[in-house]
């Protein structure tokens, strides 16, 4: 699994707006790389990220090997509800890893 | 080190690493070619994204440091101008390249409840070129910006050390 890191506020107020934060650990190996014996790396990318606020998806990005290795995220949202704010990486070689923060909404 | 070589020596050129690797398959190409994006794929990619619409300038605006040392991790974010409102909001977000590998770097999708059109992520540049940031709103407008960057060492088409 790999490691994530994630940043969101524990407590907002009703309609603010709120920065979160996430990081993943991934190489993302471009596929456009050759090797020692100049045979070309397969690519290993993460391609899609998702964000669910109490089930409802909020964002969504399609990733492409032009992002960095250790994919690097911030997005805003507006404190709705208390819940569950859900994130979903998913890529290539079958690649998907899930993480999740709580927030109150006063 | 590759990055010593003159770009247009190392795009064409055979690597004695590559001409002997491609020599093993007898017959087969002769020259590996690193892939390469140009500002016409840039462009087809573009289109692709925004169909027949006109992309007008302004309202995004693509944060970049004009002198990048490292271009394996560059730091981006684009941030649209927009209320965000349920009847007027920042639908998607699309960043492109000329001359990585891939015109594309990355696709948001956003709506109304992301409160601010503003996204942040570190990116990989191939070389000295131009990014452009395209946003859709949701009336169905696109927007653009460019940014011209310098790399000094570029990502992607190192050669493993």
């Amino acid at each position: 699994m790999a490691r994530t890191l994630i940043n969101v506020p524990r407590k907002a107020k009703r309609g603010e707006v709120i920065a979160i934060k996430t990081l993943i650990s991934h190489i993302m190996e471009t596929g456009f790389r050759y090797g020692s014996v100049g045979v070309r790396i397969p690519r290993d990318i993460i391609d899609t990220f998702v964000c669910t606020y109490n089930g409802e998806e909020i964002f969504r990005a399609t990733l492409y090997p032009a992002i960095a290795a250790n994919p690097f995220i911030t997005f805003h949202t507006v404190a709705t509800e208390s819940g569950t704010i859900a994130f979903r990486w998913t890529g290539d070689k079958g690649f998907s890893a899930t993480a999740s923060a709580n927030i109150t909404v006063e | 080190m590759a990055r010593n070589i003159p770009s247009s020596f190392r795009d064409g050129g055979t690597t004695r690493r590559r001409f002997l690797a491609a020599a093993g398959g007898a017959g087969m190409a002769l020259i590996v070619r690193p892939s390469q994006a140009t500002p016409a794929a840039m462009t087809l990619a573009i289109r692709r994204v925004v169909g027949e619409a006109e992309v007008k300038p302004g309202k995004v605006k693509l944060a970049l440091p004009p002198l990048v040392e490292n271009g394996n991790t560059v730091a981006m974010s684009v941030s649209v101008d927009s209320p965000m409102t349920p009847t007027d909001y920042v639908k998607a977000i699309h960043v492109f390249t000329e001359k990585n590998p891939q015109p594309n770097i990355i696709s948001v999708q956003l709506g109304p409840r992301a409160g601010r059109a503003e996204i942040a992520t570190r990116i990989r540049l191939a070389d000295t070129q131009q990014v452009v940031a395209i946003c859709e709103l949701s009336d169905g407008s696109f927007w653009s910006d460019r940014r011209d960057v310098i790399i000094t060492l570029g990502a992607c088409l190192e050669d493993l050390i």
